[in-house]
This record gives structure tokens, sequence and C-alpha cells, in this order.
């Protein structure tokens, strides 16, 4: 029986075809391979293009910024670093100081009142529930500059122009809906039974929300920590609005002023200061997003 | 310990009825199942109880005090989930000591009740443990853990054990119903398993669509049930149901012939209830018929024959391992009238031979 079925003569040229087939596969996989990197690395290089120019930028003399596509400086000009943090009226410090006091808070007030706002919409039972639910996603949909003109005038009744307020207490206030809509999206897939659980255990509803969602929640919070500090941080046209003394301002604000300025000189100066400003993001990225894999490996949930 | 009393309880979800009216009582220190098929509302029952559900009508009482309004983490009752919903973030020792902290208990004690359950259920050495690094049976242990550590007068399972596989399922039962003669507390447990209610059981309540069908211990329910549901639905494989019409204090069946019963039956339909073990093979028993086998289905230490009588219709039933039966076989069974069960044409249990049979 073996020997017929090795030794038919089918049988062997079905096995060769077989792998006649399979080597003309490997080799156009390999050969598509090639092409698909080619491919993406052509578009990451498309993509990454300005921030590599950015950097030379701050680095280049300043006759060599717009002159040249060529990445590479003639010579390295570390000083539009410590010259760009000086260089405008109100030292770069007191930029970054004002920008990270908002943004902090405003990236703990996001996380903390969206988080309240996600777990009653997702866990307590109140009267018309959908109706504000749906009506909450509704502002999703309204563009930030339709607000604008209202938000203005309501803060200016209450004084509160020329302060930080504007920018840090709505974030106090749940007024971010995509992220309650993220976290209520995070806390109906934590099994209810949990809830039930810690009920059982003599949970009042804040302490299932602090001691058993929370810290299971921990991915979604530190993907809306991760957002919301993009987002403040990189936020123009609020500090634009609600800040006039230059003292006050943020980093983004400060940058517009070495365009302001008359002298045309200051450019390297301000892709310095430019790179500078991208780097507290890039660090809060990796810190936090860090929670985000490790939270999911602790909740250990299916 | 404590006993639980449901005075016409009832549930309603919307419109739709869950629970229709039950009463039940538990007895202080009582071991009782709740069984029925899937969705007749076995779990709204025990989390009404447990205070996870709020009830529509009536009123539950634990140990004589009304607990329709009282919060489920103040009825003094544990429960044990079939998912074991333990926390994932929190080491199986904060797993147990969780609710303990809660109610302010001082910390020695907190921490002498936490060793005494790690000690029963046998845990010590997973304290430390999270609980996505357990296996299903410690999971299920732990749970189990956190339910006894609060030292409860009542408590409740939901399919506890369903879970498991089914060796581990027989190891935890075993085990289970040794925490119980040890701890000697009031148990409701749920599951749609007729061998871990029948095993583990004081009594059972035979569940379906939100009726209560009976109350009684495994042995009553076996032997006496008191209507077709529940004579269906306990033992398995099922009972043989034949239809037939009585009259003249007899009861004509199909195959068999007629089955004389003496004065107490009235004429009407009647439903002949047979169990595939009280079938007789031979010439044994009051009546008889004659069939084909059309399968057998050998389990080791018993088999069970299908047998297709003159009619067409298939009876189950039981022999022993040893026997020699085979597929197409001609096969003759005899039905003994006391070892039947007899149910009118509301399905309920007319009580024959029931008085001579206890
Ligand atoms: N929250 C709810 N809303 C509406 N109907 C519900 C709800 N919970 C349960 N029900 C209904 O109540 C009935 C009883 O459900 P229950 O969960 O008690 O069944 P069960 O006996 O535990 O079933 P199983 O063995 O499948 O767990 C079912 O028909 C179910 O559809
Ligand atoms: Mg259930």
């Amino acid at each position: 029986m073996v020997e017929t079925t090795l030794h038919n003569p089918d049988a062997i040229s079905t096995a060769e075809e077989a792998r006649a087939i399979r080597l003309t596969r490997a080799r156009r996989r390999s050969r598509n391979n090639i092409f698909r990197h080619i491919f993406l690395i052509i578009c990451s290089l498309i993509m990454i293009y300005p921030l590599l120019w950015m950097v030379s930028a701050s680095l280049k003399p300043d006759n060599e910024i717009f002159g040249t596509l060529w990445l590479w400086p003639s010579e390295f000009q570390w000083n539009n670093y410590v010259e760009g943090w000086d260089a405008l009226v109100v030292s770069f410090s007191r930029f970054y100081m004002n920008s990270i006091i908002i943004t902090v808070l405003s990236v703990i007030g996001n996380v903390i009142s969206c988080s309240f706002a996600a777990y009653a919409f997702a866990r307590l039972e109140f009267n018309g529930r959908n109706i504000w639910f749906s009506l909450m996603m509704m502002t999703l949909m309204l563009p930030y500059h339709i607000v604008l003109i209202p938000q203005y005038l309501l803060f200016l009744q209450l004084g509160w122009i020329d302060t930080y307020l504007p920018l840090v207490v709505p974030k106090f206030l749940a007024t971010d809906a995509f992220f309650i809509f993220l976290m209520v999206q995070f806390f109906r897939q934590l099994p209810r039974e949990l809830d039930e659980a810690a009920m059982m255990d003599g949970c009042s509803p804040f302490k299932i929300y602090w001691a058993i969602i929370m810290p299971l929640s921990i991915p979604a919070m530190a993907t809306a920590a991760i957002f919301s500090f993009i987002w403040t941080w990189q936020d123009f046209l609020g500090p634009l609005i609600y800040l006039n003394d230059v003292k006050d301002y943020t980093v983004p604000l400060a940058l517009r002023m070495f365009l302001s300025q008359d002298s045309v000189s200051l450019y390297g100066e301000m892709f310095a200061m430019s790179v500078l400003s991208i780097v507290p993001i890039f660090l809060f990225f990796v810190i936090f997003q860090r929670l985000i894999v490790q939270g999911i490996a602790m909740s250990g949930l299916k | 310990m404590a006993g639980v009393s449901l005075k016409s309880v009832n549930k309603k979800y919307g419109t739709v009825e869950a629970i229709h009216s039950i009463d039940l009582e538990v007895n202080d220190g009582e071991f009782l199942v709740l069984v029925g098929p899937s969705g007749c509302g076995k779990s709204t029952l025990l989390r009404m109880i447990a205070g996870l559900e709020e009830i529509t009508d009536g009123t539950i009482s634990i140990e004589d005090r009304v607990v329709n309004d009282v919060p489920a983490s103040q009825r003094n009752l544990s429960m044990v989930f079939q998912s074991y919903a333990l926390y994932p973030h929190m080491s199986v020792r904060k797993n147990l000591a969780f609710g303990l902290s809660n109610m302010k208990m001082p910390k020695p004690e907190i921490e002498r009740r936490v060793a005494d359950a790690a000690r029963i259920l046998q845990i010590g050495e997973l304290m430390e443990r999270k609980p996505r690094q357990l296996s299903g049976g410690q999971k299920q242990r732990v749970a189990i853990g956190r339910a006894i550590v609060r030292e409860p007068q009542l408590f409740l399972f939901d399919e506890p054990l369903s879970n498991l596989d089914a060796e581990l399922r027989v190891q935890m039962r075993v085990e289970l119903a040794g925490l119980y003669n040890r701890l000697g507390t009031t148990m409701i447990y749920v599951t749609h398993d007729q061998v871990e209610a029948m095993t583990m059981a004081t009594r059972i309540a035979v569940l379906s669509n939100g009726h209560l069908e009976q109350l009684g211990t495994p042995f009553e329910l076996y032997n006496f049930p008191q209507n077709r549901f529940v004579a269906s639905f306990i033992g398995s494989p099922k009972m043989n149901m034949l239809e037939a019409e009585a009259k003249g204090g007899a009861v004509e069946l199909a195959d068999f012939g007629s089955l004389p019963l003496g004065d107490g039956v009235s004429d009407g339909s009647l439903a002949v209830g047979v169990r595939p073990s009280q079938f007789l093979v031979g010439d044994e028993g009051d009546v008889h018929a004659s069939g084909k086998i059309t399968l057998v289905e050998y389990l080791g230490s018993e088999m069970f024959i299908h047998v297709q009588l003159a009619s067409g219709r298939v009876m189950m039933v039981q022999a022993p391992g040893h026997s020699v039966y085979k597929l197409g076989d001609e096969i003759r069974l005899g039905i003994s009238r006391r070892a039947a069960h007899y149910f009118d044409s509301a399905g309920l249990r007319v009580p024959l031979f029931d008085k001579q049979d206890s």
C-alpha cells in the first residue's frame, strides 16, 4: 500500500506541482512585501518631512531656512535655542509655566468630571437617561466656532476674561462629550456583576466608581488624558480669545508673537521654540500610553 | 442562620411578568435548590432575595425581618456569582477583605476571617495572586471565600459551578456539600444541573415560566412529581409519557392494552408516566408490549435502549450495563401499575398508588 502511493507517478507530479505553486507564491509574496515596504517608507517620509524640516530649521542660520529644501544645516546654530528662550518680552519659562498650569488642570478636570458623567450614563438609573445621552452626543456635532461667541459673552458677563477660568473651569464640568462617550463605552464592557458584587460588599455608588470602575478603566482614563493634554497644550484659539496680557500667554500664543514682531531675523529662534513646544506632548504620550497597555494587562478582563 | 420567606412575590419587567406570585418558605439551615429550564426566572428570584433586583409586589423576609427596602449589603447574606465577579485589580487577599473593610471591621478580625476562609478552602498559597493568575476552580474557591468571610446568615449561589469542566464540577460539588455540612448556614442554590440539585439539596424548588411547580425533597420530587412538568424535568433520561383514556376503572393504553387501576380513577384522559428504569423486561408487570430496539446507548454501568412499539411510539428503557441487547432485537416490555405515575387532563398528579408506596 505504502509502496504504491510512494511510487505512484501521479502522486509525485502532484507533489512537485504543489511545490512549484508554493515557490511562485512565496516569490510573489516577497516581491509584494518589498513594494509594500518601499511604498510605506515613502509615505512615512512624506509625513515626517515637515517635522524634520522644523527641527533642521531650528538649527540653521536664518538665511538658509527658506533658501533650500536640503535638511542638513551648513552650520549648527544651537544658539537659537538659548536665545529663543528669552527672545520675547517675557521669558519662555513663564509661558511654559502658564501652559502647564492650564493643561494639567484641564487634564485633571476632564478625566475626573467626564468619568463621573460617564459612570452615571453607563451605570446609574435616572429619568431621561437616554435623552440626556443623545443630547450630549449631539454636542459632538457642534463646531467649536459656533459656540465661541455665546461662550465669550457668557464669560464676559462673569468677568472671567483675562483669567484662566474660561479655559479651565469648563473642563471640570464634563463639557467634552467625546471623552464621556469614550468612557461610557469602556465602562459598559465591564461586567455588571462586578458592580453587584461590590454592592453586596457594602459599596455606595461612589465607592463602586472609585474602588472598582476607575482602577479597571485606566486605559480609558489614560486615553482621555493623552487627548486632553494634546488638545489643551496646542489650543490656540481659546487662549487667544480669553487672554490679553502677555504675561498670561501660553506657549502657542508666544510662538505666534515671533511673527508679529517686525524683525525677520527671529525665524531660527521661533523654530527652536516650536521644537521645544512639542517635547511635553511627546513625553506625556510616552508615559501615558504605557499606562494604557499596563491597564489592559492588569484588568485581565477577557 | 436564618429562614427566608417569600409571600406572593411578583416581578415584572415592563409588562412582561418574569415571576408570578411565588410563595416559598426556606427553613433555617436548609439547602434549597432552585431548578428549572433556562429563562424560568431562577436568577431573577435569587437576585430579588439578594436585593439586587426590586420586587414588583409581595414581601420577602429574612429571619422574620421584611427586607423589601433593605439594601443588599445590609441583608446579612452573601452571593456567589456565576462569573465569580472577582475584582480583577485586587489580590485574592484584598478580594476577600474588601467587603469586611467596607464594614469598618477591626483589622485583626478581618485577618482572622480571611485566614479562616483561606484554610477552609485551601487557598493559602494563592493569597497574593491576582484573579487572572488563577485557574477556574481556584477562582471559584476565592469567590466562595469572599462569601464566607462575611459569616452571613444566608448564602446565595447562582449556578456557581457551570463554568467549570465536568470533573472539577464534581469535585467542587462535593466540597460545597462539605462546606454546607460544616457551616450549617441556610443556602439557596440556583442550578439547571439535575445532579447538582438532587445530590446537594435538602429541598428542591422546581420553577417553570415564573411559577413554582413543586417544592419538596429530592425523594418526593423523583417519586411523587406533582405534575407533568416536574415529572419530565426531574430524572434523566426523561420519563416516558403514554397518553391514554381512562374508562370504568381501567386505562386503555396503546400497544400495552388495558391496565386496571381500581375505583380511584375517574373517566377521561389520563397520562401514564413510566421512568426508563421502571420498565420491566420480559414477562413481569401488569401489561405488556413488544417492540424493536432502534438504538442502544451504552454507558458502562447501564444502558439506555430506545424501543419502537407497534404504534411507532419510542420508549426509553434503562437496562443494566451487562445486558446484551443489540440493535434490531425484539424486546418485550412490561409496566407495573404501582410503579407508574398518573396525570389527569390538567397535568396534575392522580395519587393512585402513592400511599402504599410511601
Ligand atoms: N433586566 C431584564 N429585563 C427584561 N427581562 C428580563 C431581565 N432580566 C431577566 N429578564 C427575563 O426574565 C426571565 C427570567 O430570567 P432569569 O435570568 O431569571 O432566567 P434564569 O432562570 O436564571 O435562566 P438561566 O438558566 O438561563 O440563567 C427571562 O425570560 C428573561 O428574559
Ligand atoms: Mg440565570
